[in-house]
């Protein structure tokens, strides 16, 4: 605690320009806190389904603060993400559900969510382990080729094998997460027994877990990167011949970074199963990838903070400014006279119609321009935004990455 | 250094041969570097010095022959194995990790004497933070060791060119070696600096490691090492002291048919 306290004591006195993460840091801190209040004050009490949002959003920030340790961190190239994704939600189903009932096994597992946490974490990093060890040991560019493959046929095979997955319809009726037992333990006594079968299902509850598993994270991978692992995958991504030279083990180092991204994206699909309380192979697909992938570059890749803020940004972009592109197109159509534009005619559909065909393109268009004008992302590591300007600031110095903050 | 201990072989080249296709890159090539020597390999262009190196620390393993290091043999070892038994090296094309800087790269250096564990770096234990703070201590040594400590923060690429060489072998000694393997490490450099650096070389070997070093400058080997090995297109031509060398047939031939 008292490092905690130390620690955002530095950030409060740092120079925001020597440390612009500090800054983004108390930021979203600060937003994390005042997220609820505003939206209920704001939507007076009514806003429930923006908080979910939010709680969803944070999957996609888990999601894009694991995939930065294989891709920011490690450099390694992995297309296929969201198959762990899949794996972990999958697994939530298996274990917290009446699903493996009707399954050959014939008997339900009804695994508490805390544990199945862990559960879906570790069959991810195992997936994760098992993909890696053959292809890691190969050039970089096979694991592109490989994690592609993995990510196609993972969601397919949860969709084929149905006597095991219930096919196409998915798994539903997940189990509710409640409050872990020793939280409602003896000492509870009788002002507190109606938390006895507390279950989880306001949104406000997921979000503040949601909030409270993204600052471990945020804790964590920090840590790792400061750490003799963190400057191990910097070197390889640098020159592994190098690396290995200097007594790196780099397929080991490699295959590390590539399991622990798959065990965050295992972590994060098992979260989202249990929000969702269903899971169905068409929510895995390679645009869950890509996305991920996109947060990551976008943000920054290998700045945390920044990956953050890419993962906030992509998902507002996708989950609420796309779906209502449509509408307004037509309404400011409607509010500048051009009424006619609306109103379908031959190969026409109408501008709604036409926008909700286009807005990938509109996407598309967006990450191109944002790419041109910014190529090391909205917050990129110091690294990131040294080495796209090469030579251009030659005797800059530079705060160590492995540094103490505190 | 005694003679005693100066007889003792660390590293024995056993009739070593490399081929990329059908080019023989080294050819049945067979020495001793002894213990405590600064020893030297010299040879014209493509001679295959850079090849042996790379034969010795695993990179592109041998494709006949032994290579023993210090009683064992470490054929067909993987390059990390090869830093972890006590060999490092530098490279002839310098390859520091650019966007690190001096200090991390001599960090990452110690990366194979260091014994944090995933567990120990997610959770910062106490143990981790002080191994932290020993490596770092260790690695400053090391920077001041080697003259470049006003660059401590600063990214490997922006050192000056002399100053990145001296940082590879900062890097290098952080492995805590018994043997270091230098490729042309003077390469580039003036009279003035050749003469400094061997004489961090000579302080290396003090320290009691063995250097075994690719030198292209005949005059600058001459000067540091008592036992020179010459290997022209990939065969070993000649074996002995400066003296024994510059006098060789062969040397001499060898040196004047690519010098025109
Ligand atoms: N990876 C490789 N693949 C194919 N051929 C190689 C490879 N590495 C080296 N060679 C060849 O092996 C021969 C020896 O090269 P090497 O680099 O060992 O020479 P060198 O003695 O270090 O020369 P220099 O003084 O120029 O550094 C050269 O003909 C080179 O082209
Ligand atoms: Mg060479």
């Amino acid at each position: 605690m008292r490092g905690l306290l130390s620690r955002l004591g530095s950030i409060l006195e740092s120079d925001p320009r020597k440390n612009p993460n500090a800054v983004v840091y108390l930021v979203l801190a600060v937003a994390t806190i005042a997220f609820p209040i505003g939206v209920q004050v704001a939507t007076r009490g009514s806003g429930s389904f923006l908080i979910s949002q939010a709680a969803d959003a944070g999957v996609y920030i888990l999601l894009a603060i694991g995939l930065n340790v294989v891709v920011g961190f490690a450099g390694l190239l992995d297309l296929g993400y969201a198959a762990f994704f899949a794996i972990g939600a999958y697994t939530y189903a298996f274990v917290a559900s009446d699903h493996l009932e009707f399954t050959p096994i014939h008997q339900a597992l009804h695994i508490p969510f805390w544990i199945a946490l862990l559960v879906g974490m570790f069959a991810a990093a195992g997936a994760g382990a098992i993909l890696g060890a053959p292809t890691l040991r190969l050039r970089g560019d096979y694991l592109a080729i490989v994690t592609l493959g993995f990510g196609e046929i993972v969601p397919r095979l949860f969709r084929n094998a149905s006597t095991w997955t219930s096919g196409v319809n998915g798994i539903s009726a997940l189990d509710t997460p409640a409050l872990p037992i020793w939280l409602n333990g003896p000492w509870s006594g009788d002002a507190l027994a109606i938390v006895q079968n507390f279950k989880i299902i306001d949104p406000l509850a997921y979000y503040v877990i949601m909030a409270i598993l993204v600052a471990i994270s945020v804790l964590l991978v920090n840590n790792l990167r400061r750490s003799r692992m963190g400057r191990a995958w910097m070197a390889v991504r640098e020159d592994e011949v190098a690396a290995a030279a200097m007594g790196v083990n780099t397929v080991g180092v490699k295959l590390l970074a590539f399991s622990i991204g798959a065990a965050f994206s295992g972590f994060a699909g098992t979260f989202y199963g249990a929000k969702l309380s269903l899971v169905s192979p068409e929510n895995f697909g390679f645009t869950v990838s890509i996305t991920i992938l996109i947060m990551v570059v976008l943000g920054g890749m290998g700045n945390i903070p920044g990956v953050i803020v890419g993962a906030l940004l992509i998902y507002y972009v996708i989950f609420n400014i796309l779906p209502g592109l449509p509408q307004q197109a037509s309404d400011f159509a409607n509010s500048i006279g051009a009424t006619s534009l609306n109103s379908p005619s031959g190969d026409w559909p109408g501008l709604a119609g036409e926008v909700q065909r286009l807005k990938y393109l509109i996407f598309g268009l967006i990450l191109v321009l944002t790419m041109l004008l910014r190529p090391q992302g909205l917050l990129p590591s110091r690294q990131r935004a040294e080495e796209l300007q090469k030579g251009v600031h030659d005797d800059t110095t530079i705060e160590d990455v492995n540094a103490e903050t505190t | 250094m005694t003679v005693e201990a100066a007889a003792d072989p660390i590293l024995r080249i056993d009739h070593v041969t490399k081929r990329f296709g059908g080019l023989v890159a080294v050819d049945d090539v067979t020495f001793d570097v002894k213990k405590g020597e600064i020893f030297a390999l010299i040879g014209p262009n493509g001679a295959g010095k850079t090849t042996l190196f790379n034969g010795i620390t695993g990179i592109f393993p041998p494709t006949a022959g032994r290579i023993v290091f210090q009683g064992r043999e470490i054929t067909g070892a993987k390059p990390h194995q090869v830093a972890a038994f006590g060999i490092a090296r530098t490279f002839q094309n310098i390859r520091l990790f650019e966007y690190m800087s001096s200090l991390d790269n001599v960090r990452l250096g110690q990366h194979c004497r260091m014994h944090a564990k995933l567990w120990d770096s997610l959770f910062k234990t106490p143990a981790e933070h002080r191994e932290e703070q020993r490596v770092t201590d260790r690695a400053m040594e090391l920077l001041q060791f080697v003259g470049i400590e006003q660059y401590t923060h600063i990214y490997a690429r922006n050192l000056p060119y002399g100053s990145q060489r001296r940082l590879e072998i900062a890097r290098a000694l952080a492995t805590n070696p018994a043997l270091l393997l230098l490729d042309e490490p003077a390469a580039g450099f003036t009279p003035q600096e050749k003469v400094e650096l061997m004489g961090l070389v000579h302080k290396i070997v003090d320290q009691g490691i063995t250097v075994f070093l690719i030198e292209h400058d005949m005059k600058v080997v001459m000067g540091v090492s008592r036992r020179i090995v010459v290997l022209d297109h990939g065969e070993k031509i000649a074996e002995g002291t400066p003296e024994q060398v510059r006098r060789d047939q062969r040397v001499i031939e060898a040196y004047l048919g690519t010098q025109h």
